[in-house]
Formats: structure tokens, C-alpha cells, sequence
């Protein structure tokens, strides 16, 4: 499904990604790990094609993306900052959505499911984080598509709303689809996803399961393996 | 394109200072008209207000809309949309609703002051026609300063520098180098530069479709000679044009290459 090959970028003296390679097959949630500035959000904008790469390919559903647009129709991305025009309304702003991308969507369970109602009339400035982060899973989960990408989702939101959004992904995963997510909240990451991507200094570092990275790195614990990573390459 | 254009063209009609551009200009109309009690006079100093003023907002405009609206452009860049789109929908939305402020905020007065019975109706929407390339030519100058400038305070920096450097310096500029070589034949040189921005062309456009050339004494009348005739006219707006399409094509250029 998502195919990536040798990407570089620099920001100005800045590597991110060196020569990364990855390959996600369909089906399934990733997450993708590593530490600050290791160049998670790099590659999450570079599928989006919001970065432009220096180097390499990536191919989504079997094309090259590299001054594409239309491919981005099988994409939900839901953004780490949730930064929305401060003066367009909830409901404004879904409507927008929807007429942008020209199709139907289910936002009206969501908003019901999110607890959302009150705020439809209320201007996005108003909102406070968490119920912006709402608006914005909301924004996300409200098309069909194949690929998921979701960069820190857990931001902002309360005990309830995080359950919800569990069981949305959850939902999504039982549908076939494949979900890609950022975070840097360990337990959550133990709990959804089914392979982890690991990425340290701008190329991966690990692959694989849960499970597998315990055993390669001889922790008993998920947070203890990611920390032992973390030591022996910067210690 | 049009979905974006439709966006940004309500975000901006909903906006404060459009209405406070439009008013401005109506007021401005209004006083000039009670105070001259003549169109074709009040199009005089309307025109030497315009010249100045219509790029200066265009440019602070366009520059302080791209800033403001990043936010919305990185959620319309994870849409299924073209960057050129995108960019040149944002760019028309800002172009035209500040050349509709501009318009109808003159157009009511001159036409409640009895624009159509007047002769001076071509002068006024040479006017009017000037303004509204002056406002898509520094539009588009600021949002090429934008895209190419992260930092707010110095894309505003450069946008300002730009208007001054085409609304005051050039010209000083050019009349020194005038006085400087004026042992020379300077006709030639001086159409050219008159050409060459976009501020002074539209001046010298207006003021000699306005019959005071004569004021300009011998300079005036090969200026009169070529800006007069049709041909003038024509290579005049070409030039207009083109003044519009340049920073377009390297704003789309700019935005493809962006990394957001």
C-alpha cells in the first residue's frame, strides 16, 4: 500500500530523512516511533506531499505521488496542531470539507458520537484544545478511506473522548484500513497498534511487532525496550 | 480552483477590512466630488491617490492574508487539491475583492454624482481599470514575497521595501538619471523606463489620456505621441499584463516547490 524508497530531505544543514526505505502492506495499524527531530512528521507530510523530498519515491496504492493530488482522496489525515481559520463556524467548516472533497460523509454520527452539538455554531477561535482536536478527528474519520494517518491523536482530549477514539480506530482497523499513527504516549501505542516503525536519525531503525522488539532488546516491558533503543544510541 | 476562490472571496467579504477599504474609497470619492464639483478634476486627484495608495494596500493586504491563513492552507494542502489551485484560488479571492472594494467604492459616488452624462466617463474607467491592475499586480507581488519568506516580520519587511521601491525610489531614481544625462536624447530612455514599472506607467497612462500633457512640455508630447494612440494604449495593457502574469506564474512555480 505504501511503498517508500531511499527518501531524503534536508532543511537547510538539517538531515531528516536519510535514505529511509519502508513498506506497509494493507491492512492493519502502524505506529510510527522514534525521537524528537527524528523525522516522523517529515514522512508523515512527505505521503501527504505537503514535504517535498529531496530524493526517492513513495508509492501509494501502486503510483508514484510526485506531483499528484487526486491520490489524496484515499487519505484521512488528522494533523498534530489542530490550527483552523478562527472565523469560520464548526458546521461551516465541515460543510467546506465535505465540499472540497466532493463526497459523503457520515460526520453526522461523529459529531453525535464526539459529543459535538453544542458546538456547531461556535467559531473555531473559540474552542478551547481539546474540543478543537474533537472537530479535528471528526474532520478526519468522516470519509471512507482506505488510509488512515493520524500524527499525535491523543493531544488534548479527555479520559471519555480518548476511549471513543480507541474504539473508532479499532473500527476502522476491523474494516480493512490501514492506519498510520504518531505518538509519543507509549501505553497508547502498546495498546493499538500491531507493528511498531522505529525512527532514529532519519532512517528506520526497527520494524516489526511489539513482541520482536522486546526480544531484540531483552526488556521485559514495551517502554523499557523503546528507552533501551534510545540509550544505546545516544549514551 | 473555483471551490478555493469561492472560500477565500466569503472569508474575505466577512472580514473587517474590506468593508473599511470600501468605505474609505466611498468617502474619498464623495469628498473629492463636493469639494472639486467636477468629475473630470476629481479624477485628476483621485488618480494621483490611487497610484500610490491602491499597491500599497494590495501589498500589505496580500502579504498580511497569506500570513493569516496558513492555517487554512496546510488543511486545503492535505485536501485531494493542486497546489496551483490552491494558491491562485487564494490569490484571485484577495485580487478580487480588493479590486471590487475599490470599485464600487467609486463607482457608487461617480455614478449617484451623474458619472454617465458626464464626458469624463472614459477618463474615470481608465481609472478604475488601472486600479484594479495595480491591485492584482501587487497582490500577486506580496504573495510571492510571502511564499518565499517563513518569517512574518520579514516577508512584511520585503512587501513594504517593494512598494516603496516602486512607488518612490524608481522615480527618484529615474529623474536623477534623467538630469544626470540630459545632454543626451532621453525619449527613448524614458518611455522605456516609464514602461518598466508598473506605478509609473499607469500614471504617465492616465495623465496623458487626461489632455494635460501639454504641462510636460517636449517630453510630453513623444510621450503623448506614443501613449496616446491606440498602439500606445495597447502595448501599455500588454505590458500591464504581463506585470500580472510574471508574478503568477512564479508564485504557482514558488508553491510547488514548498514544503509546508
Amino acid at each position: 500500500m505504501v511503498t517508500i524508497q531511499n527518501l531524503h530531505k534536508k532543511f537547510g544543514q538539517n538531515k531528516v530523512l536519510s535514505g529511509l526505505n519502508l513498506d506497509i502492506k494493507e491492512g492493519g495499524i502502524f505506529a510510527v516511533l522514534g525521537p524528537n527531530g527524528s523525522g516522523k512528521t517529515t514522512l508523515i507530510k512527505a505521503i501527504l506531499g505537503m514535504v517535498i523530498p529531496d530524493k526517492g519515491t513513495i508509492h501509494l496504492f501502486e503510483k508514484n505521488i510526485k506531483n499528484q493530488s487526486a491520490y489524496r482522496n484515499n487519505i484521512d489525515y488528522l494533523p498534530q496542531i489542530a490550527n483552523f481559520p478562527s472565523n469560520l463556524k464548526v458546521k461551516e467548516l465541515i460543510k467546506m470539507i465535505k465540499d472540497l472533497r466532493g463526497r459523503a460523509a457520515n460526520d453526522n454520527q461523529l459529531i453525535k458520537q464526539f459529543k459535538l452539538e453544542p458546538y456547531l455554531d461556535k467559531k473555531l477561535g473559540n474552542l478551547s484544545g481539546g474540543t478543537k482536536q474533537k472537530v479535528n478527528i471528526v474532520l478526519t474519520f468522516m470519509f471512507n478511506s482506505p488510509l488512515i494517518i493520524l500524527d499525535e491523536p491523543t493531544s488534548g482530549l479527555d479520559p471519555i473522548s480518548l476511549l471513543r477514539l480507541k474504539d473508532l480506530i479499532q473500527t476502522e482497523k476491523a474494516n480493512g484500513k490501514t492506519i498510520l499513527i504518531t505518538s509519543h504516549i507509549m501505553s497508547f501505542v502498546e495498546e493499538v497498534s500491531d507493528e511498531i516503525v522505529f525512527l532514529l536519525e532519519g532512517q528506520i531503525y526497527f520494524k516489526g511487532t511489539i513482541n520482536e522488539l522486546k526480544t531484540k532488546t531483552n526488556q521485559p516491558n514495551f517502554e523499557h525496550a523503546i528507552a533501551s533503543i534510545l540509550t544505546e544510541n545516544h549514551a | 480552483m473555483l471551490k478555493i476562490l469561492k472560500y477565500s472571496f466569503y472569508d474575505l467579504m466577512r472580514s473587517r477590512w474590506n468593508y473599511v477599504y470600501f468605505v474609505f474609497y466611498f468617502l474619498l470619492g464623495m469628498v473629492l466630488l463636493f469639494l472639486n464639483n467636477d468629475i473630470s478634476k476629481a479624477v485628476i486627484t483621485l488618480m494621483n491617490i490611487i497610484i500610490v495608495l491602491v499597491p500599497l494596500i494590495g501589498t500589505i493586504f496580500g502579504v498580511m492574508y497569506y500570513y493569516n491563513s496558513k492555517e487554512f492552507t496546510e488543511l486545503l494542502l492535505a485536501q485531494p487539491l493542486k497546489r496551483s489551485s490552491i494558491f491562485l484560488g487564494q490569490y484571485l479571492g484577495v485580487a478580487l475583492s480588493l479590486s471590487m472594494s475599490l470599485i464600487l467604492g467609486l463607482g457608487i459616488p461617480f455614478l449617484f454624482y451623474g458619472l454617465f452624462k458626464s464626458n469624463a466617463i472614459w477618463n474615470f474607467s481608465l481609472l478604475i481599470i488601472t486600479g484594479s491592475f495595480l491591485t492584482f499586480i501587487f497582490t500577486a507581488l506580496a504573495f510571492n514575497i510571502a511564499l518565499s519568506n517563513e518569517n512574518k516580520i520579514k516577508g512584511f519587511g520585503y512587501a513594504i521595501l517593494v512598494w516603496l521601491l516602486l512607488a518612490i525610489i524608481y522615480d527618484g531614481v529615474f529623474l536623477m538619471s534623467l538630469i544626470l544625462f540630459e545632454d543626451y536624447p532621453l525619449d527613448k530612455f524614458s518611455l522605456i523606463g516609464t514602461m518598466l514599472n508598473p506605478i509609473d506607467l499607469s500614471r504617465t497612462l492616465i495623465l496623458l489620456k487626461l489632455d494635460i500633457s501639454a504641462l510636460l512640455g517636449y517630453t510630453g508630447a513623444v510621450f503623448k505621441q506614443f501613449f496616446g494612440t491606440n498602439f500606445g494604449l495597447m502595448v501599455s495593457f500588454i505590458m500591464l499584463t504581463f506585470w500580472v502574469i510574471f508574478p503568477v506564474f512564479r508564485m504557482v512555480y514558488k508553491s510547488k516547490r514548498k514544503d509546508f
